[in-house]
């Protein structure tokens, strides 16, 4: 078990359900995740990189052998062969038979990873320069979601603050997105100006946000945390600025959570006539919903 | 591998000197002589690598710690698309060309390139692409932004410096096909006779591929930014939803023109390195027809995978299964060549000149970044690569230690055969260790910074990446002031040095018909063709 899911379960454990896992210095590998996708793609992670460690390892070792073995002061007469025809065959099948090993448990993956069938919630993410947007369609609630004050000011240039001082610099933002533990969520992505990726790196998956288009990805995160990522593909001035944070509390909490917003959003609304469609719309399940009825709130948007 | 029958009269003056070689600037403005032609070559691209590198310290250096310290944020964009695109189409392009142009009419027994006028024509083409591209990057609105894939709709907000790079593109894109028009016909037409396409050096034959792959695919680039300056200026909405289009469409084109690219800027150095192992192997290469087989076959593939860029765009799960089993069939000839360099130093009798030395490094390290190019083959795990630093760590790999050292192992190869001096060979290893060690310092990090959730093309990062920005901020340094020795070693040589033979490399015997030619080669070369058993 990694540090990263003992920390994360240790602090599920004690309640702390802001407390997300440690972002430790020297990290050097794939985070397994939190969700069954994110462990699946660590693992095929794990697995192709040690058959490539274990070709290096056999490719450098002959290469090695052969410059220390067959240099010149110690084997001066060179031998002449230029052909191996079994040899030529074995190092062209044998890379056929270690490729078609690593293509199979992909390609369950990659099936799994698209299928967005039967989601519990659906959340449609919009990518705006340089922040993002959430909507949860059919609950009646969306906010906007940027990078928190504390790290925009400590990233003004020569702001005079030590980065290292600022909690989760450039990984915190006003208000997170907020999610059920155990519960599969779909999420829509599109993009208001140009493009950008919505990545949380312990959900296993990146995507796309297209203006005009909408992308899905799905994820179903098994432990409460709070989790970090960032927009993934360049899109402007401040594209190292528009972080992802991705709060996952339990169903009660987040039931409540979602009351309080609602609530929040529901005097704002109650005087305009026309929020009445908006509130029926509230009342179905999201699970009903199909992409056709996201694509339409899309154009809506837009 | 071919050997010399006869060489009978091939240097001597000649009655084409009669109508006089230009001198002084005329020399070199007005020269149709491939020899001369490939010396502006890679004296240009020598020059746009230290201007490429220069943009690359200026990235390394602010992010060397966590903060802005050093540039604007747009500012660093800029940085990184203009870094990409000298060191793409500047730098690792015509050191090539320039490597061909002084080379395959001397390894093919021509006495020239076909196409000498036009020869001058894409050089000076270049010149001018370079000087618009650059010049881009002080008009309103600052230089092209949007990284070198010039993806829309954010390119559209590029200011006056959009048409000045689509045009700086038009104009380099019109070069190298020129180049690769030049590039074929010699070889088709003006090889020696009794050298029969099996029998070409493997330089020769991995340019020919890439001439085609240019032919191919530089077209089609200049389809896809010439639809993006329509969608700016003339109202197109080829990739705006708004009318109907799709900013996807773009990437299709743009990554069928850019997988090949990047072969085109590989093959060369497949070519150079499968010149110089043998040689210092004192062994043939080991499996000639199936390195050119191998070659092919990669172009081929070449063609048909171009969408493992875009895993991350939403495309069908067909077509990510399509992209995922074409991309990873790459790795099987890829790795044919490897085993066939190693096959060809076993039992060999190696010596380690710096040729040689840059060589085993690339042999080494482009293995290195094709092993990573394995692993985000896979689509699941390229979600998480995607973006990321591990990205950028797997093609500096394959293009610094893989292209870049080819380059400079062909030109330890062949410089004294150009200048007639031997170089210093201390000074050499010490650029090469230097190189070596600092290469990895500066791209391997990458690797664990990337794996941890690194974005790529970030000006500022969060602090758990401030260890590792740190030490490869500190091996780009290390490497961008080791190739100053580099030019150092390549103007002491040509001012003088110890005389070179004709062989140069006596002790290894070299074999290839521009080993034939007195050093420095003559400025007309094989004007009675040599004949080739």
């Amino acid at each position: 078990m990694s540090k990263t899911l003992k920390y994360s379960a240790v602090a599920a454990a004690l309640g702390t359900l802001h407390a997300g896992p440690a972002l430790a210095a020297w990290e050097m590998n794939l985070r397994v995740g939190v969700t069954e996708l994110s462990r699946e793609i660590h693992g095929l992670h794990m697995m192709v990189l040690w058959i490539c460690v274990a070709i290096a390892a056999a490719v450098f070792g002959v290469m090695i052998y052969s410059i220390v073995r067959f240099r010149r002061s110690n084997h001066p007469e060179p031998a002449t062969f230029s052909h191996n025809t079994k040899a030529e065959i074995i190092w062209t099948v044998i890379p056929v038979i270690i490729l078609v090993a690593m293509a199979i448990p992909a390609a369950e993956t990659l099936i799994k990873i698209e299928d967005t069938r039967n989601s519990e919630l659906t959340i449609k993410v919009t990518g705006y320069q340089w922040k993002w947007h959430y909507d949860y369609i059919g609950h009646g609630v969306n906010f906007f979601s940027a990078l928190d004050k504390v790290s925009n000011a400590a990233r003004q240039p020569n702001s005079g603050v030590n980065p290292k001082d600022v909690e989760n610099y450039l990984l915190a933002v006003d208000n997170p997105l907020v999610v059920p533990v155990d519960t599969k969520v779909r999420v829509l992505l599109t993009a208001g100006d140009v493009l950008h990726a919505w990545w949380v790196p312990d959900f296993g998956m990146k995507k796309d946000a297209i203006p005009g288009f909408v992308n899905e990805i799905w994820f179903k995160a098994d432990v409460p945390g709070t989790y970090r990522g960032q927009c993934a593909e360049l899109c402007g001035r401040d594209h190292g600025f528009m972080p992802v944070v991705v709060e996952v509390r339990s169903k009660e909490d987040y039931a409540a959570w979602l009351a309080k917003k609602q609530a929040a959003a529901a005097p704002a609304a109650d005087p305009a006539p026309a929020a009445a469609p908006a509130a029926t719309a509230a009342n179905v399940p999201a699970n009903t919903l199909t992409i056709d009825g996201a694509t339409a709130s899309v154009a809506k948007a837009e | 591998m071919s050997s010399v029958h006869s060489v009978s009269a091939a240097t001597a003056d000649h009655a084409h000197e009669d109508h006089g070689a230009p001198v002084g600037w005329r020399r070199w403005v007005f020269a149709t002589n491939h020899k001369d032609i490939g010396t502006l070559y890679l004296l240009f691209s020598l020059l746009m690598f230290f201007i490429g590198g220069a943009m690359a310290m200026i990235i390394r250096a602010e992010l060397f710690q966590p903060g802005l310290q050093l540039v604007d944020p747009g500012f660093f964009n800029m940085m990184t698309t203009v870094h990409a695109l000298i060191m793409v189409f500047g730098a690792v392009m015509p050191a090539t060309v320039g490597l061909a142009n002084w080379m395959l009419p001397l390894q093919v027994g021509a006495p020239d390139m076909a196409l000498p006028r036009m020869n001058n024509f894409s050089f000076w083409l270049l010149v001018a692409a370079f000087t618009l591209l650059i010049m881009s990057l002080f008009v309103p609105g600052g230089g092209p932004a949007a990284g070198w894939t010039l993806y829309p709709p954010l390119v559209i907000q590029t200011g006056n410096s959009l048409p000045m790079a689509i045009f700086a593109i038009h104009l380099a894109g019109a070069s190298s096909i020129m180049g690769s028009i030049n590039i074929i016909v010699t070889i088709m037409n003006l090889r020696a006779p009794g050298m029969s396409l099996l029998k070409m050096p493997l330089f020769t034959w991995t340019w020919l591929i890439t001439a085609y792959l240019l032919i191919a695919v530089m077209p089609v680039f200049a389809g896809a930014v010439t639809m993006v300056l329509t969608d700016h200026f003339f109202g197109t909405t080829f990739f705006s939803a708004t009318g109907g289009g799709d900013p996807v469409l773009y990437q299709h084109v743009f990554w069928f023109f850019g997988h090949p690219e990047v072969y085109i800027m590989i093959l060369p150095a497949f070519g150079i390195v499968s010149e110089i192992i043998p040689t210092f192997s004192r062994k043939p290469l080991f499996g000639y027809d199936a390195m050119v087989f191998a070659t092919a076959s990669i172009a081929f593939l070449s063609f048909i995978v171009w969408a493992h860029h875009m895993f991350t765009t939403g495309m069908p799960l067909a077509g990510e299964m399509f992209f995922m089993l074409s991309t990873m069939l790459i790795a099987v000839p890829t790795g044919v060549k490897v085993f066939n360099w190693t096959a060809t130093m076993w039992r060999g009798s190696l010596s380690f000149e710096p040729p040689m030395l840059f060589s085993l490094s690339f042999l080494f390290l482009f293995t290195i970044g094709g092993l990573s190019g394995l692993m985000m083959s896979l689509a699941p795990v390229d979600f998480q690569y995607h973006d990321t630093y591990f990205i950028v760590a797997h093609f500096h790999y394959v293009l610094v230690p893989g292209a870049v050292f080819g380059i400079m192992a062909g030109v330890y190869y062949w410089l004294p055969k150009w200048t007639g001096h031997m170089y210093s060979m201390t000074l050499a290893k010490w650029h090469f260790w230097l190189s070596t060690i600092f290469v990895n310092v500066l791209f391997f990090p990458q690797h664990f910074l990337g794996l941890a959730g690194m974005p790529r093309r970030i000006p500022d990062y969060a602090t758990q990446f401030a260890e590792f920005n740190m030490i490869s901020s500190i091996g780009a340094f290390g490497f961008g002031l080791s190739q100053l020795l580099f030019a150092y070693i390549i103007w002491s040589c040509v001012r003088g040095g110890e005389k070179a033979s004709d062989k140069v490399w006596d002790s290894a015997d070299p074999k290839g018909l521009e080993w034939t030619v007195p050093s420095p080669a003559p400025h007309h070369t094989f004007d009675v063709p040599p004949v080739v058993k």
